[in-house]
């Protein structure tokens, strides 16, 4: 196609390609089948173009689009036949929904005429999808391809983004029909920036302006807005401490001398119990997630709250925003620097210092530098950071291994932390990295994954091995579902029910790849496995044996406030 | 105490199949319960109207309002209480013929309630009333007595007293 606005006849299948090249995008993820042979047909002519990754398992294809969305900042594409090709992509579209990452996934369907008739791999995939989409469609004829796909990308990549489902019918796919494309440029019923009113935008500086202990809370929203440096300036310009939700991690650099580290359940000590004695709480790009907020009857009670979202549906969803400053924080930010005075807010800073001295004393020491027997997952994670220097992309999946990789990583950069947070999706790791790595293929990816997540996507050993991947994998292995279990040991008595697991031989499986594996248990062997991972060009697996049963600390339990986060 | 109210909500937007399915999902991921649902063609060329009424918290209508209208086929939501809306629904009543002729009273009865009369024949005879809950209620009550045969109401049909303004914010992003 030499130019977009002149019309060719093409089948409805190649308009697919035709349109998703016309989107610039030059990789997807997927699985062919019965319904979507038409669309893989004409990927087989376009391969030079389109690349084509083949994941091992439909659910992988959507983390690995996934990944990639977040790692590159474009829209990730996974694809899959009807049925239980399309019921396969589920879960990874509703982490994405939640998570907010842009994603476009196109099914194939079964041809118009048998729609309802139960035909073989039919499945109402619009219907299943509804609840965890941004917008979905059905197509059933090949002139509806140009246009709704060029509706998909927008939908997913606009305001707040997420994923967007195409379903299209098989008789559509062969059908034949004049192809042009244009871009989408807006939908009237959609809006998705709101206006920002600079009212409210004053009244957030003055109440800024008038705090004692004003404290910022960002979130992922700062990286989808592009406005990490914004946030930085927003920091330093008014000296104002700032802590994070797992999400929004990596936007400012970890030694920030104002990064006073990350709210939540398994936050550092002193954001959470500074949460409640804070005047002023500046949320940025976040949503007051239940596990930030611990018990929300006594969440942040005393401060008045200022929120900046681009989402009208977020304000005063669970926390009362005092001023909600509505649009795209990027520009929000711009304009409220100058309206800020500069501060030090030093005895207030002070604070959060002198409790994060008893949460390193309590409880980073002896993580990081354990001085008993077993490997601990903190030591694990502090000797990545002495490789890497901060500059990897660390993807994690869910469980204790996420916790600790996210409080103890050690980030320069935004874009680096790769992680299921609303959905808390076990197995996204493993194939959000293959999808990571393809997206910022000149980084350093490492997934970070616990035994029981790694077997639930293990099977993407083969789409790495296949398409010669270079991410590297490190399973920290205890023989548990570790958080659960730890829930167990808390709550429940240490009635460990159905979560200790007997694993298999994992460095023989990854060779069995051909995958480099090695496993260690010994402290002396842990620096120089990291050291011959991280030197490695090529995918490389690494099994890391830690203490069975050591918790996750600090810690707020479901339903406490978040003043009474435990230290042990 | 947040206490529970009847609310209408109006809904303006595209014409897509699925969006039924996407608004009620709003609905069934709350677990509220939906009291009545009726949809036809606004007063706007190919745009839809839905009326819903929903008995619910004064705190949980308005991110109910927010989560519709976030919807990207969703133009406008809004809600109103009753005493913001004029409002009507329309109820059909089945009734056998022979009532008609052997018990004089029934006609008395429809007089009475300002219901017509829709079809008659030999069989049967269907009667149609519009009105407020109260009264499609009253006509029912009274008509199981003459041997009610099939009885249908409709969900409710409303106009707000304020002014919608729609059409101004389509020609808006028409101008854009």
């Amino acid at each position: 196609m030499k130019n977009n606005n002149e019309s060719i006849k093409i089948s409805g299948a190649e308009a697919v390609i035709q349109s998703l090249l016309a989107e610039g995008v030059d990789l997807i993820y997927g699985y062919p089948g019965g319904a979507i042979m038409p669309i893989y047909d004409e990927l087989y002519k376009f391969q030079e173009k389109l690349q084509h990754v083949l994941t091992r398992h439909e659910q992988g294809a959507a983390h690995a689009a996934q990944g990639y969305a977040r790692t590159s900042g474009k829209v990730g594409v996974a694809m899959a036949t009807s049925g239980p090709g399309a019921t396969n992509l589920v879960t990874g579209i509703a982490d994405a929904q939640i998570d907010s990452t842009p994603i476009v996934c196109i099914t194939g369907q079964v041809a118009s005429h048998l729609l309802g008739s139960d035909a073989f791999q039919e499945i109402d995939i619009i219907g299943i999808s509804i609840p965890v989409t941004k917008w979905n469609y059905q197509i059933t004829k090949a002139s509806e391809v140009p246009s709704i796909l060029a509706k998909a990308f927008y939908i997913a990549k606009s305001g707040r983004p997420g994923p967007v489902l195409i379903d299209i019918t098989k008789d559509a796919q062969f059908e034949e029909f004049d192809f042009k494309y244009e871009h989408c440029k807006g939908i009237r019923s959609y809006k998705p920036v709101p206006d920002l009113n600079m009212e409210s935008l004053k009244d957030a500086a003055e109440i800024i302006n008038k705090a004692k202990k004003p404290m910022i809370v960002w979130g992922q929203g700062v990286i989808l807005g592009r406005a990490e440096e914004l946030l930085k300036e927003f920091i330093e310009h008014s000296g104002i401490p700032a802590v994070w939700t797992i999400l929004g991690v990596s936007a400012i650099p970890t030694s920030h001398p104002l990064n006073k580290g990350m709210v939540g359940m398994h936050g550092n000590y002193g954001p959470n119990i500074l949460t409640n004695e804070c005047d002023v709480l500046i949320a940025i790009g976040m949503r007051f997630d239940d596990r930030v907020t611990g018990k929300l009857e006594t969440y942040a009670k005393q401060a008045q709250i200022i929120h900046f979202e681009i989402d009208p549906a977020e304000i005063n969803k669970n926390v009362y925003a005092d001023v909600a400053v509505l649009g795209d924080c990027k520009i929000s930010l711009k304009k409220i620097i100058p309206l800020i005075n500069k501060d030090t807010y030093s005895s207030w800073i002070y604070r959060f210092d002198s409790l994060m001295e008893i949460e390193n004393e309590k409880v980073i020491q002896n993580d990081l530098f354990p001085t008993k027997k077993g490997l601990t997952m903190g030591e694990s994670i502090r000797t990545i950071n002495k490789y890497t220097k901060g500059d990897a992309v660390i993807v994690t999946d869910v469980g204790q291994h996420q916790m600790v990789a996210c409080r103890y990583t050690n980030f320069i950069k935004s874009k680096s932390n790769i992680t299921s947070g609303g959905l808390g999706t076990m197995g996204f790791a493993l194939p959000a990295a293959i999808g990571a790595k393809m997206g910022a293929p000149g980084r350093q990816v490492i997934a970070i994954i616990g035994d029981g997540g790694y077997q639930m996507t293990i099977q993407e050993l083969g789409t790495i091995f296949q398409t010669k991947t270079a991410v590297k994998i490190v399973v920290l292995n205890n023989g548990f579902l570790g958080m659960v279990r730890q829930w167990q040991q808390m709550f429940f008595d240490k009635r460990y029910s159905s979560t200790e697991m007997v694993n298999p031989d994992f460095v023989k499986i990854a060779k069995g790849y051909y995958i480099d594996a090695e496993k260690v248990s010994e402290r002396n062997d842990l620096d120089p496995a990291i050291s011959r991972m991280l030197s490695s060009d090529k995918p490389y697996f690494l099994e890391i044996c830690v203490e069975k049963e050591d918790n996750v600390f600090p810690m707020i339990p479901t339903g406490a406030s978040v003043s009474d986060i435990r230290l042990s | 105490m947040n206490t529970k109210e009847t609310y209408t909500i109006s809904i303006y937007s595209e014409d897509n199949i699925g969006l039924l399915n996407r608004i009620s999902a709003i609905f069934l991921k709350r677990h509220i319960n939906i009291e009545s649902f009726s949809t036809s063609l606004s007063e706007i060329e190919n745009v839809f109207r839905f009326i819903i009424v929903v008995n619910m918290g004064s705190d949980q209508i308005n991110k109910i309002i927010l989560q519709i209208e976030k919807q990207v086929d969703v133009i406008k939501a809004y809600y109103h209480t009753d005493d913001e809306t004029i409002f009507q629904e329309s109820a059909l009543y089945k009734v056998k013929s022979s009532s008609l002729f052997e018990e004089r009273h029934i006609q008395n009865v429809i007089k009475k309630s300002h219901a017509n009369i829709v079809t008659v024949s030999p069989d049967f005879f269907v009667i149609e009333k519009t009105g407020f809950r109260h009264e499609t209620e009253d006509l029912r009550k009274k008509l199981v007595e003459y041997g009610l045969l099939q009885f249908v109401r409709s969900g409710r049909i409303s106009v707000t007293k304020s002014k919608m303004e729609i059409s101004e914010m389509l020609n808006t992003f028409n101008k854009k």
